[in-house]
């Protein structure tokens, strides 16, 4: 019996995702008469004001696919972090490659501030320059693990990283419901465009952007951080 | 001229690179030659006009992939094959 309705669920999913790619045309050009790059690069400058079209592309025309492409990074780090993270006493103990020596921690002391700048500046200012969420996250990331080498009891709170990944998670899912609920598509701008080329331009893709460096950088502290206090393997 | 002779030599450096990292037995000196792999493709995608994809490069290719490699290792094995085992600190010739 269970099989049977296994079966048929199985068999409607089936059928309509058949009928729905049957619906698509296979090797016929469905932009006849109209290029679509055009079409993008005249749509990011004169409706949305964003200078660096991979980014109105990525945030705002293909926003539903960085959004899963979000939750897909999340699944994975979550994922590492139930394998590896354990809650014990010796959990800092754990040495990091060598103690490292005064001139590392000096210029990791040193240049720890200028990375997180410089990761913040990537992410919000990536409507206006090349750049965004994702590589800002990674360089603030990377600020981070030089200060993990550099001394090796540095620690990074769990709960402020997951405190600061939710929200940010909140905040793209919201910015996108805005839209839906001024009567707009999910994830369209409701926000005034602004002057191209200038800070505040753009409606919502700088907040998506903030949220996603923000999102991206927690995440991968954290995985960094589990991943060195993790106690080296023992072999039987 | 002197942009398509540096092309070709980054070129040669890449693929001096990657089969340095494949033949190389020593996995830590093999995951540095993956790391210089992407610091010339992140050099290339630059030249080649896509900086948002060299950024990406950059930070992930060159600095997160080769530390999360290098954990690995560290946590693992450092020699590839069976030639070499590891007995407490030490790495002897079976």
């Amino acid at each position: 019996m269970k099989k049977v309705i296994i079966l048929t669920l199985l068999a409607i999913v089936g059928y309509y995702l058949i009928d729905v790619f049957a619906q698509i045309p296979f090797g016929v050009n469905r932009y006849e008469g109209q290029n679509v790059r055009d079409f993008y690069l005249e749509k990011s400058k004169d409706d949305l004001h964003v200078s660096n079209a991979v980014t109105s592309i990525v945030v705002n025309f293909r926003g539903f696919d960085t959004l899963g492409e979000v939750t897909v990074l999340f699944l994975a780090v979550t994922a590492l972090g139930s394998i590896l993270y354990r809650r014990r006493e010796d959990a800092h103990k754990g040495v990091v490659f060598f103690s490292a020596s005064k001139i590392v921690r000096s210029g990791a002391h040193l240049l720890f501030a200028p990375i997180l700048l410089l990761g913040a500046y990537v992410f919000i200012h990536g409507h206006l320059s090349p750049g965004g969420g994702f590589q800002g996250g990674t360089i603030i990331a990377t600020g981070f693990l030089l200060m993990l080498l550099a001394y090796h009891d540095y620690r990074v709170s769990h709960e402020i990283l997951s405190v600061v990944e939710s929200l940010a998670g909140l905040t793209f899912v919201f910015a996108g419901l805005g839209g839906l609920l001024l009567g707009k598509a999910f994830l369209e701008n409701f926000l005034p465009i602004g002057t191209i080329n200038f800070l505040f331009s753009g409606g919502i893709i700088p907040i998506i952007y903030i949220a996603v460096g923000f999102k991206v950088g927690a995440e991968l502290t954290g995985l960094l951080y589990t991943m060195l206090n993790e106690k080296e393997y023992k072999k039987s | 001229m002197i942009l398509l002779i540096a092309i070709i030599i980054m070129a040669i450096i890449l693929l001096a690179a990657a089969i340095y990292a494949i033949i190389q037995k020593d996995l830590l000196y093999a995951v540095i030659a993956t790391s210089v792999i992407s610091l010339i493709l992140s050099i290339m995608y630059y030249v080649l006009q896509a900086p948002d994809v060299a950024l990406t490069e950059a930070a992930i290719g060159v600095a997160l992939t080769t530390i999360v490699f290098i954990i690995t290792i560290r946590n693992t094995e450092r020699y590839e094959g069976k030639k070499y085992i590891k007995v407490g600190k030490k790495i002897i010739k079976k």
